[in-house]
This record gives structure tokens, sequence and C-alpha cells, in this order.
């Protein structure tokens, strides 16, 4: 398993740097430029000297290195830095964004606590309203509640979260008055009152996207369920005379998580990747909203980083779930 | 623990001067919503409207520009003019006098040596700072006493009102931004998100691109105000859900720029929590004729230059009978309500400035028809569109992606197809067409297309500088990588003549007079530039905040520091 870990860890480096090159030359080479965020008012002098001074015009590989450089050391250093309150970094040029004007890495630190919050949770809420959901449909296949989580599963697949989010506000919101309609990230919870206050700002986007996590999960945990139900195991632990309890929940449960386990660590990257729509229709200061902003703004370093990030945090969870796998299941060994 | 401080610092201040001025802080807590979120409160480093109204709250220059667009003092005792002897005659110098005993939220005083830091600040060469057009023809900045700003020209400037004047051209503490000149401006987070200042409320906390909290400045110059003790400017989201915020749902007080449809806006006003503020400035919705040839079949760096003219919209006749075809008022109700309106002017403000031409407003197609057939473009084969010496008429009408534009395209198309012109309709995402890059055949500068549209406006209240890019020589091509912004590749002698004259003279209804007349040079005496839609500000404030007043001239929160709390 070790030696299995550590191969795959060394895999990932060139890996990952093949990533790097794709997304810093995709994001740069793609069409549109930060002088399109420069007003029309301001003259092509100007104009000229505010690119300049945004480092653009170098050549596209000068900037690439330099930019791998600062993601792989720079940032590192003064993430130590700000850790143990040396000074290794300093002087050292940060990425730094072209909208703000300020290093990538202070931005994507202020925002990640919320996008844990709010997307962890209503990931969290998925997972345990869907678990439940899909367990029950299969045992009971073609009942009336499976229908209705068919339907449920159909509705969080088919409709997008920006349409559930606007309906939600007007019902919620506008007719009823029970959830505000803004995110309000400067809450702190210190007391009862501002918890309320911050569970009531949850709800809606929780709602949303925990609806959304929901559909899926729940229909792989039914799969899952049906494949293991019809297995020779089962009839074999029904012949022993065992209640129906815990044939469903200790034999055949266990065995159907083995993939929904994987399914649900392959997920965990989009929490930190934040949800776009979501994040933006309710104003919540996520990593999503940052880059969609980015994207908007054609803030270079910050798109580049970001998507990069993602992609770390994906090689990531894939060995995770690897590895998972191994462990879940004594049939699968790695050495 | 600081904070802490200042808090108590401004209820000892409010409180010692409890009898006279017992206003300070009283009202509360307001909330502004910025759909744009602000990314920056150094208005140095970022051109974005977002970036320099939210600073204007801290940071405040010598003068700011009121609702009409008349200059007044902020900082200074007054306005220098020519009658008051604060410039002298030759128009080669501005004396400005600070207020006495004016302080920065920190306490200390301000000083001329500040302004001067600022223009240093601003001008440096690798700074990169986005004003710095606000400082141009300055020779250099004296600073005799600690009071009196004297602004040196190279050559006469007849209108001094940009370098400290407005939401763009603010003041910086030179102590705070020391350490901050040239490229170690991006190293000062620190200073560029909570800058020191001298308006009605400093910083407290910002989140890039989110929120801004601020409370009231304890050492702002009238002690009655602001009423707010605390504001929160949040950012996010779109137009519509903004207006929703303050309109329907009242969760906000005011919301800026919430452009949205005139069948929207009439839903949201029936909600009663808010009303729609719109104010007219200078920004108009245009058409811009191609003078010279974007045919692809001419050799690349060749076209759309000077060397090959338009092969039709050379002639002044096809130009004007486009702009005929055009029903103006029909595009604004699609597109603006009550924040837009028709109009015939590239500079359709301030008054002065604006012609009284109306020509255009009228639709009339058979006065379209009959210019064409004058031009010589009639069906001859029957296929419904003109064509002249066995070529048909066909425009390609480019824009940038955005639903309004989409429509006006749309529906422009209909009328022109009705003239007997064959229209090809293009949009362009906005970060490739207004991005400027040589490379890309698709910026507004290469205009490799017949006819565009786009809005554009002007800084501050002199249309000098805007009627100057239509030179000559501000033409773009492969010889200056297509930057320059006489878009039209418009060339006149007179023109040039005429705009040189305006920068010589200071008298203002001789100013006025040439400015009218250049405008009117484009538009209806050519008609190379067609203008369609004066588009207003639409923002948004709640029923129960006072004392906002919309100004389109300078940043919307030029007068936060008079808002309060209706009860």
């Amino acid at each position: 398993m070790l030696t299995f870990t550590l191969r795959r860890l060394l895999l990932a480096i060139p890996t990952l740097l093949l990533i790097s090159l794709v997304i810093f030359f995709l994001v740069d080479l793609a069409p549109g430029s930060p002088a399109s965020e420069i007003p029309l008012t301001v003259p092509p002098e100007v104009r000229a000297k505010i690119l300049e001074s945004l480092g653009v015009n170098q050549p596209v590989w000068v900037r690439y290195l330099l930019w791998l450089k600062q993601f792989f050391y720079v940032e590192p250093l003064n993430g130590i830095d700000a850790i143990f309150g040396t000074n290794y970094a300093e002087g050292m040029q940060r990425i730094i964004s072209y909208q703000s004007r300020s290093p990538v890495f202070g931005i994507i630190a202020d925002r990640i606590p919320q996008t844990l919050t709010v997307i962890g949770t209503a990931y969290l809420v998925g997972v345990l309203i869907a678990l439940p959901i899909g367990i029950y449909s299969a045992y009971r296949q073609y009942s009336l509640f499976d229908q209705l989580g068919t339907v449920f599963a159909m509705i969080g697949f088919s409709v997008p979260t920006f349409f559930t989010g606007t309906l939600f506000i007007i019902i919620f919101a506008v007719y009823l008055g029970w959830f505000p309609t803004k995110y309000d990230t400067t809450l702190n919870v210190t007391d009862w009152d501002s918890f309320v206050k911050q569970l009531r700002q949850m709800a809606m986007p929780v709602m949303v996207l925990g609806l959304a996590n929901a559909a899926a999960i729940s229909r792989y945990m039914r799969s899952s369920m049906l494949d293991n139900m019809g297995q020779d195991y089962v009839r074999t632990a029904r012949a022993k005379g065992m209640n129906e309890k815990v044939v469903v929940l200790k034999h055949v449960l266990r065995n159907s998580l083995i993939p929904v386990v994987t399914v649900i660590a392959l997920g965990i990257p989009s929490i930190f990747g934040g949800a776009i729509i979501t994040e933006n229709l309710f104003g919540v200061n996520g990593i999503g909203s940052a880059l969609i902003q980015a994207i908007h703004g054609n803030d270079l370093p910050m798109v580049q980083t970001l998507a990069f990030i993602f992609a770390i945090l994906i090689v990531l969870f894939n060995l995770i779930a690897d590895l998972l796998y191994g462990m879940l299941d004594p049939r699968i060994r790695y050495d | 623990m600081k904070l802490r401080t200042a808090l108590l610092g401004a209820i000892c201040v409010a409180g010692s001067a409890t009898v006279a001025l017992a206003d300070r802080g009283a009202d509360g807590h307001v909330n502004v919503l910025y759909w744009q979120a602000p990314s920056t409160l150094n208005p140095y480093l970022s051109s974005g409207t977002k970036d320099v109204e939210t600073a204007s709250l801290v940071l405040e220059g010598l003068a700011g520009f009121d609702e009409k667009g008349v200059v007044f003092p902020r900082l200074a005792v007054d306005v220098p003019t020519v009658e008051n002897g604060g410039v002298t005659p030759d128009l080669m110098q501005i004396t400005w006098k600070l207020k006495p005993g004016l302080l920065w939220s920190d306490g200390t005083p301000v000083t001329s040596a500040d302004a001067k830091f600022t223009y240093e600040y601003c001008t440096h060469p690798e700074g990169g700072c986005a004003q710095a057009a606000r400082y141009e023809g300055i020779a250099s900045i004296e600073t005799p006493d600690a009071e009196t700003i004297v602004i040196k020209y190279t050559a006469p400037k007849p209108n001094p009102y940009t370098a400290f004047v407005g939401g763009t051209s603010p003041i910086l503490q030179a102590a705070q931004f020391a350490n901050c000149l040239g490229a170690a401006a991006s190293t000062c987070t620190d200073q560029n998100f909570k800058p020191i200042g001298t308006g009605p409320f400093m910083v407290k906390d910002f989140k890039v691109n989110d929120t801004v909290e601020m409370v009231a400045n304890p050492n702002y110059r009238d002690p009655a105000k602001p009423a707010f003790a605390t504001m929160t400017i949040k950012g996010g989201g779109d137009a519509t859900a903004a207006a929703r915020a303050v309109m329907e749902t009242g969760e906000f007080d005011y919301a800026w720029n919430t452009q949205i449809n005139p069948e929207q806006q009439e839903q949201m006003k029936a909600a009663g929590k808010g009303v729609l503020l719109n104010g007219f400035g200078t920004l108009v919705e245009r058409i811009e004729m191609n003078m010279t040839d974007p045919s692809p079949d001419l050799a690349e760096g060749e076209r759309s230059t000077t060397k090959h003219p338009h092969p039709f919209l050379s002639d002044i006749r096809v130009r004007k009978a486009l702009s005929m075809a055009i029903d103006r008022q029909t595009l604004v109700d699609i597109g603006y309500g009550s924040a837009g309106r028709a109009t015939c002017n590239l500079v359709p403000a301030p008054e002065m400035f604006a012609s009284k031409n109306t020509d255009c407003i009228a639709q009339d197609m058979e006065g379209a028809k009959a210019l064409m057939a004058e031009a010589g473009w009639t069906d001859t084969d029957g296929d419904g569109f003109l064509d002249k010496d066995g070529k048909k008429m066909h425009i390609l009408y480019q824009t940038s992606t955005n639903p309004v534009r989409q429509d006006f395209q749309a529906v422009i198309k209909d009328w022109w197809t009705e003239l007997g012109v064959d229209v090809e309709l293009k949009n362009i995402d906005a970060s490739v067409f207004f991005g400027g890059d040589a490379g890309s055949p698709d910026t507004f500068q290469k205009f490799y297309a017949d006819v565009e549209m786009y809005a554009n406006n002007f800084d501050g209240t002199d249309p000098e500088p805007y009627l100057a890019q239509y030179l000559c020589n501000k033409i773009p091509g492969p010889e200056n990588q297509w930057q320059g912004e006489n878009i039209n590749r418009f060339c006149d002698p007179a023109y040039d003549a005429l705009v040189e004259e305006l920068s010589k003279t200071s008298d203002m209804a001789k100013r006025s007079e040439i400015a009218i007349k250049l405008n009117e040079m484009l538009t209806k005496d050519s008609y190379v530039v067609v203008p369609l839609v004066d588009r207003g500000r639409l923002s948004a404030a709640s029923n129960t905040l006072g004392g906002v007043v919309l100004n389109t001239w300078d940043t919307e929160l030029w007068n936060a520091q008079d808002w309060f709390r209706m009860k």
C-alpha cells in the first residue's frame, strides 16, 4: 500500500506539471485581455502604462516560468512566514491579481472558510438525505416511495441551480420573507442570535446545492444497493434466518457503500471549488464567486492559480478514492 | 483593538460636542449594494467605477463636481478661477488653498505636501497609474506653505479642474504611501485596501470583491456628519438582484447601477419599498461608421486603413439615409425605459456644450429611401436589396455581446432591411471587443466591419479631450499597433484646426460654441457618428434613505456625508 501510494504521488508530479502548462497556456491564449476592463475614457498612453505595470507584455513562457516559481516556491515560503512569523519570502514577488493588485493567495485564504462552511454543509446535507433515500428506494423497488425518490432525483438532476436559486429567493425571501437574499459575509458567530442568523442565511444556498448533490448520490446508492440485493450472499444470509434489518443494513449496505464512498470522495474537490452559480446568486464570498469574478475581470493570474489548485485537489482525491477502495474492499490489494 | 480605540475616539468627539452637533453617527447603519464588487480602494490602481466610487467615501480631492456638473470645493477653501485670481490670466498656473485645520482620519494634519506626493505617486513611470490622464500637462507642483498648492502647466490649460478634482483624482496621505511609489505600488496591500483619508467614512475591513465595512471618520471636517455611524458596501450578484434587494425585499438602502429593462422597472416600483433614481451624464450609445474599406479581400494591414476609402459609406448620403431609417425612441423603449432618451448628439451634456440638434429623432423611411436613390442605389435586379454598378449593398454590423445590444441590432437590421440594405449581424465578447489586442481581428479599434455599435462617455465636464479623439493623427492602424481613438478613421483638416483652436480658448462661451460646432461636424453635418441613445444612470434607493442626490458627473456616493435615515 505504501509503495503504491508513493508511486502514485511521484507520478502525480509530471501529471500536475503538464496540467499546469495546459491551464496556463489555455487561459493565457484564450481571447480577452485585462485591457478590456479599463474604461474607454482612459487614453491609450495611460492604458499602455497600466498594462506594462501588470507585466502583461512579457513573453508567455517567461510568465509561465515565473508563475511556476511563485506557485511552488514563493507562495509556500510566504505560507511559512505567515504561520511561523519568519521572513524568508521578503522582497520576493508574489502572484498578484490584476483586479485588486494584491496577492492571489491572500484572497484565496480570505474566501476558503465561507466556501467550506456553506458548500461543505450543503454536501453533508446532500449525503445525509441521499443515503436513506437510496437505501429505502432500492429495498422497496417500484414502491410509491421509490417513485417519489426518482422524481426527486430527476428534479435535482435536471433543474439547474440558477433556476432553483431564483425560485427559492422569490418564494422564501420575497413572498414569505423567511430568509435574506444576500449572504452577510461580515457576520461573526459569537452567540445564539448570530448563530441563528448564520443558519438563516445559509439555509437557501444549502437547500439549493443540497438538492443537486442529493439527487446524484441517491441514484448511485440505489443502483449499488440493487446490484447487491440480488447477490447469492443475500439469499444465504436470509436462509440462515437473519432478520431483514441485519440483512439490509449490515450485509447489503456495507457492500453497497464501496462504490458510493468513492463517488462521495471524488466529489469533495468540488467543495473547495465552490459553487460558481450558487455563490454568486446569494452573494457568498467563496472561491466559486472569486473564480467567476476573475474570469469576468480577465484576471488571468487569479484564474490560472485557482484552476491549478482545483487540478491538484482532483488528482489528490482520486488517489484518496483509490486508497479507500483498497481499505474497504479486502479483495482489492495494490501490492 | 485599534478599531475600538478609534470608535471610542469617535464617541468622545461626538460626546464632547453634544450641544451643537449631536448628529454624527445618530442614524446607525446603512447598507449599500455594488453588484460589481470593489476590488481595491486605491483609485490610482484601478479605473473601475466600482473601485473609484467606494474609495471616494474615504479619499477626497480638493474639489468635486455636483449633480449639475459644477465644480465645488471639498478640501479647498474655494474653487480658483481667473476672476478670483486663483488661475493666472495666461492659464499657466492654478493656486489652491486648503481649508485650515484639516485632519486625516488618523488625526494628523493634511498638508500641501500630501497633494504633491499624490502627484508624484501617480506620475511615477513604473506605477501604471490608472488616473495619469488627470495629471497630464503639469510641469511642476510647488508648495510654498503647508496650505498652498501651486500647479504649473507646460501649456495654457483652459480646464484646470482635472488634477485633484473629482473622485478619480483624490489626495493620498504621503506618510501612508511613502514606500509605495512605482513598482512597489502593488506590494502595498494594506495601504491599498485601507487608505487613510479625509472623507466622511474610514475603512474598518475590506474583503476583496466582496464587502467593505466602514465607520464614520471621527476627524471629518463637519462635526455633525455623517449621520450614519457605520456603512457596509456589499458586492456580488447582478443588476436585477441588486434592484430587488432594495425595491422588493428592502434589505439594502442603496443599490448602484441597477440597469434593468423597462418591464422590470415597473414591476419593482410596484413593490413600493424604494425608488429608482435616474440621471443623465455623457454616456451615448452610438453607431460608428467605418470610413475605410474593411473588405476581407484586401491584404492584412490594409483592411480598414486610410489606404482604401469605404466603397459606399464614404458617401454622406448613404450614411445619412442609414441614420434616418432608425427610430430612436423605439430603441429607448426597448432597452432603457426611463434610463434612456433619444439623442442626435455625441456630447449630450453638460447643457452648455450640448447642441440643440434634434433632426434625427423622427424616423423618415421614405426620405431615407429617396436619399439612397439619389446616391445611385436602386434595386435593379428585384431581389429586395439595393445595388449600384452590379454590387449589392451589404453591411456587416458588429457590437459586443450584451442582451440590449443584440435587441438593438435586430431592430435596426429590420429597418435597414426595409431600406433595402443587406445586413449581417455579428456580436463579439466584450473582453475581446474592448480588449485592444493588436493580434485579434475582432477589436473595436481594428473595426473589420462596416458599422459598429458601443457606448462611450467622457470623464468630468469638459468635452475637449473627447472631441480631440477624432483628429486625423489618432486613426488606429498597423503602424500604431491599432491604438488610436479615432475609430471611424474620420479625417477633416477643418475639424483638426477647430480642435486646435479649442485647446487655446479659455472663454467659456467661446469654448461652448466651438465644442457644439465640433459635435455637429461629427454628427449632423457628416453622419460619421450616429448617436442613438443618451444612456442615463439608474440606481435604486430605499424609501427610508434620505439625502440621496444622484450625480452623474462625479462618484454616485459624492454626498454620502449628507445621507440620513428618514424617520
